[in-house]
């Protein structure tokens, strides 16, 4: 059986559940940053995916994936920068515990 | 048509990815998952290097697993200053919850991308020729110049908010 899309879909979406159910059971702001960073590799393996099974030969689905690379690398770099923020004002990374506003 | 995909590489690949993605997520310990995320990349790395994207696989391996990881790691260290035993722990409350709707979710969507009609079929694929680098590039500062430029300002924001943000802005 020769791979066509559907594999790449189907690893895709396991990857995406995977990085859905850790920001779900998880409590510390890390972590969750890290599931992030899986539902966003899962989305840029689609596109390269629909990029290579295309009938015509076409670079945009993988400069698509360029550009979210872009983007995500610029979110990690705020959102570290704001767990640290937090992490100094309140002492903990846990989200439960961060329940109470102004300070 | 002679480029087919070889299984049992696509199966290792996409094997290696799920079971490191599945430790991120078991992981007692916030600096193991950390290190899972690598072997994680490095895996779609070399899913994107068989589908013919070879430029996106050391991107990949460059930012992602490279940067993006080391980054986490220090923000990690610089945040505990006690053992990092136990510090990844599950909210037990939420496990069935979050496994089913998570469960739910991928069986949906396996069940469409199964029986989906209007996804392209292998049979006809015309390669690329060639590395993608030369094609991207043309793309990147030809067609999508204006994006290109928006992504420029976006990561210059971006490292000036992050260092407003780490630092205070009100602070000498």
């Amino acid at each position: 059986m020769t791979i066509g899309i559907t594999h790449f879909l189907i690893i895709s979406a396991a990857l995406f559940c995977i990085g859905l159910y850790g920001i779900l059971i998880k409590r510390n702001l890390f972590s969750i940053l890290m599931c992030i960073e899986l539902m966003l590799n899962a989305v840029n393996i689609n596109l390269v995916a629909f990029n290579h099974f295309l009938p015509t030969p076409n670079l945009s689905g993988q400069l698509m994936v360029l550009f979210s690379i872009t983007v995500a690398a610029a979110e990690v770099a705020v959102g570290l920068a704001l767990i640290f923020r937090v992490y100094r004002d309140f002492q903990t990374v846990n989200i439960d515990k961060l329940n109470s506003m102004k300070g | 048509m002679n480029n087919d995909l070889n299984p049992a590489l696509f199966y290792f690949l996409a094997a290696v990815m799920l079971l490191s993605a599945l430790a991120i997520v078991y992981c007692r310990n916030l600096v193991y998952s950390a290190l899972f995320m690598v072997v994680c990349f490095l895996s779609i790395a070399g899913l994107y290097a068989m589908i013919s994207a070879d430029f996106l696989a050391a991107v990949q391996i460059m930012v992602y697993a490279g940067t993006i990881v080391i980054l986490i790691v220090l923000c990690i260290m610089i945040t505990r200053r006690t053992t990092m035993e136990r510090t990844n722990m599950p909210e037990k409350k939420y496990i069935l919850r979050a496994s089913v709707l998570a469960g739910l979710l991928f069986f949906l969507l396996a069940y469409i991308f199964v029986n989906s009609e209007v996804l392209p079929t292998t049979n006809n694929i015309i390669a690329l020729s060639g590395d993608t680098v030369s094609g991207l590039a043309d793309l990147l500062l030809g067609h999508y110049m204006l994006a290109f430029e928006i992504a420029a300002v976006l990561l210059l924001a971006a490292m000036i908010g992050a260092v407003v943000l780490a630092k205070g802005a009100d602070e000498k």
